[in-house]
């Protein structure tokens, strides 16, 4: 019903970082001066289960605080939920965008989907394991994230993130420059934009 | 300045800010965080708080009346299974006039077991003596317990007080938070007022009681001070609503009436819900149909005759009540609307009741929606259709 609010919902399993990166993600929109929520979805926690998070993000204060049903973007940290969770649930497929963490290529993904609906793909995987050495596909998927939907700069995002990651991450420098990396991988890696 | 907060990181903030003298508490899901986060800040000596970590919500509360009737700011933040654990605890805080300030992240009573947010818990506690102020979003979950300090402590009140978050739906959701700089927090709390408590009367040489036995010989004087106290409460909770927005630009009152000036039906709701709720008004609004909201902050003292007022000029009512009253009429908020609107003279509105979002269940705009349709259709015939609809369940 309200149009200038943009929707956001990541589908993960518990330890992939689906929370974390919606938290980010939000955190990052807000120091851009937007406002945000960022939510995650609390059903039974366990590593591993299907889990979801989600963002709402507008350039006006938000009343809304019912679930998120429409997405303008779905973001799937895990290619194995596929087939498990209905990741395409709620998305229009003339204007909303689904981003896919895997090697294949958007079109390949769209015929594994079955889906007509615009699909991103980026290998979140294999970036984050080549820049931070652990499959923590989150923070990548942020980087897709933003070069797909324009939301946020590149610039914002990462010089926010680094605030964010440092401060977490005091002395492991070596994390947050990965991350960074994996970002900026992502954003520029991300195919059928 | 704006930062990024959930519900339980802006209770746990907030606290932190007003620097109390005691915190006791036990862990309970979704108000943990806030406990758990300000426990940091005390390990981290950001306050000079006493923390005490008790083996039940029993004992936290038992540790804060203690602490309280002592002379000290006490504070502690609970929900649930862990307020009901407190019942006996919060009558005496009530009784026993302990401005105690209390984060309640509002979760549904068992059984069956639940993490999820309904009013139940709170409204439980409505007739304990606890002043009770509701929260729309983060920022108003801040602000609210900010001027729960000052509130509880006003030397005519001097009640328990607790600000309440929707359990996740506020509690675990970041969101943009304006928040206050700790100097203004702390000058705008100040320091505990002049009353009469333990330490001072020792001081004094004069030692009091309290919790003494009580008959039929007092018992009724000292229920009546306290109940004068709720009165007072309805004075001192707009001038501390009024000096707060004077310092910091947002003003609270009992209840915030949105587009209700000219509106046909309206819908009464308490927590987050209510925000939603605007939205759904907006769209209706711009489709031509007369609706508004009334979203109520403060259910303990009950506005009744500002609330009436309020709602004098319009024809039909929904209430959105979210915890099951087991009355078999209506939730618990109907009623006391009922009640507030019976006094208006000449014609009242309609008003029917909706429980909705037990446990968590999520209510939509289009639920929201529905029920303003609803209340609509009985504004047009001016006859209530029925008492009681559930939103939202199967069955």
């Amino acid at each position: 019903m309200d149009n200038r609010i943009f929707e956001i919902r990541w589908h993960g399993r518990g330890g992939q970082g689906a929370k974390t990166a919606a938290l980010l993600f939000g955190d990052a929109a807000l120091s851009t001066g937007k406002y945000i929520q960022a939510f995650p979805e609390y059903g039974p926690e366990r590593m591993g289960a299907p889990v979801q998070s989600f963002n709402r993000i507008s350039s006006e204060p938000i009343r809304l605080h019912s679930g998120i049903e429409n997405p303008d973007v779905v973001l799937v940290l895990d290619v194995t939920l596929i087939g498990q969770v209905d990741v395409t649930k709620g998305l229009d497929e003339g204007k909303g965008v689904l981003i896919v963490n895997t090697p294949l290529t958007a079109e390949e993904m769209k015929k594994k989907l079955g889906y007509d609906g615009k699909v991103c793909t980026v290998d979140a995987s294999a970036i984050a394991t080549d820049t931070i050495g652990k499959n923590i596909p989150n923070t990548p998927m942020i980087g897709a994230l933003v070069k797909v939907t324009g939301i946020l700069g590149i610039d914002e995002l990462l010089e926010d993130t680094k605030i964010k990651l440092e401060k977490k991450f005091r002395n492991r420098p070596e994390i947050v420059e990965g991350n960074l990396k994996a970002i900026e991988r992502a954003y520029n890696e991300v195919k059928g934009v | 300045m704006k930062a990024a907060k959930t519900g339980n990181e802006a209770f746990a903030e907030a606290m932190r800010q007003i620097n109390p003298d005691v915190v006791a508490a036990y862990p309970i899901t979704p108000a943990t965080e806030v406990v758990q986060i300000f426990s940091q800040f005390v390990a981290d000596g950001l306050v000079k708080t006493e923390f005490v970590a008790v083996e039940s919500e029993h004992s936290a509360m038992s540790a804060c009346i203690g602490a309280s009737a002592a002379g000290a700011r006490a504070m502690t933040g609970t929900s649930s299974q862990g307020l009901a654990l407190m019942w006996e605890m919060l009558y005496i805080a009530g009784g026993l006039r302990l401005p105690i300030v209390m984060a309640v992240v509002n979760r549904a009573l068992s059984s069956p077991i639940n993490i999820h947010c309904d009013h139940s818990d709170s409204i439980g506690a409505r007739d304990s003596g606890w002043i009770q102020l509701f929260s729309e979003n983060v920022q108003e979950a801040y602000d609210n317990i900010i001027q729960a300090v000052r509130i509880a402590e006003h030397p005519d009140v001097n009640l328990p007080i607790m600000a309440t978050t929707d359990g996740f739906i506020l509690s675990h959701c970041l969101e943009t938070l304006d928040m206050l700089s700790d100097e203004d927090v702390r000058s705008f709390v100040g320091d505990i007022p002049e009353r009469s408590t333990l330490v001072k009367s020792l001081r004094e040489g004069k030692p009091i009681t309290l919790g003494a036995l009580d008959l039929q010989d007092y018992y009724f004087e000292h229920k009546r001070q306290s109940a004068e106290g709720m009165f007072n409460a309805m004075k001192v909770i707009p001038e501390i609503g009024k000096e707060f927005a004077k310092t910091f630009g947002r003003e609270y009152g009992f209840f915030e009436a949105y587009k209700l000036a000219d509106a046909d039906a309206a819908i009464l709701v308490m927590g987050s819900t209510s925000g939603t709720a605007k939205d759904v008004v907006d769209t209706m609004r711009a489709e031509g149909k007369k609706v508004g909201l009334v979203k109520l902050r403060v259910y303990r003292p009950f506005p009744a005759q500002m609330l009436a007022q309020a709602l004098s000029g319009i024809k039909a009512l929904g209430i959105m009540d979210r915890a099951e009253g087991m009355s078999a009429v209506s939730g618990p908020v109907y009623p006391e609307i009922c009640a507030a609107l019976y006094d208006l003279p000449g014609k009242k509105p309609v008003v029917q009741d909706y429980i909705y979002g037990l446990g968590g269940r999520d209510v939509s705009l289009n639920d929201i929606r529905y029920i303003f349709d609803e209340v609509l259709k009985s504004a047009q015939t001016g006859k209530k259709a029925y008492t009681l609809k559930y939103v939202g369940v199967r069955e």
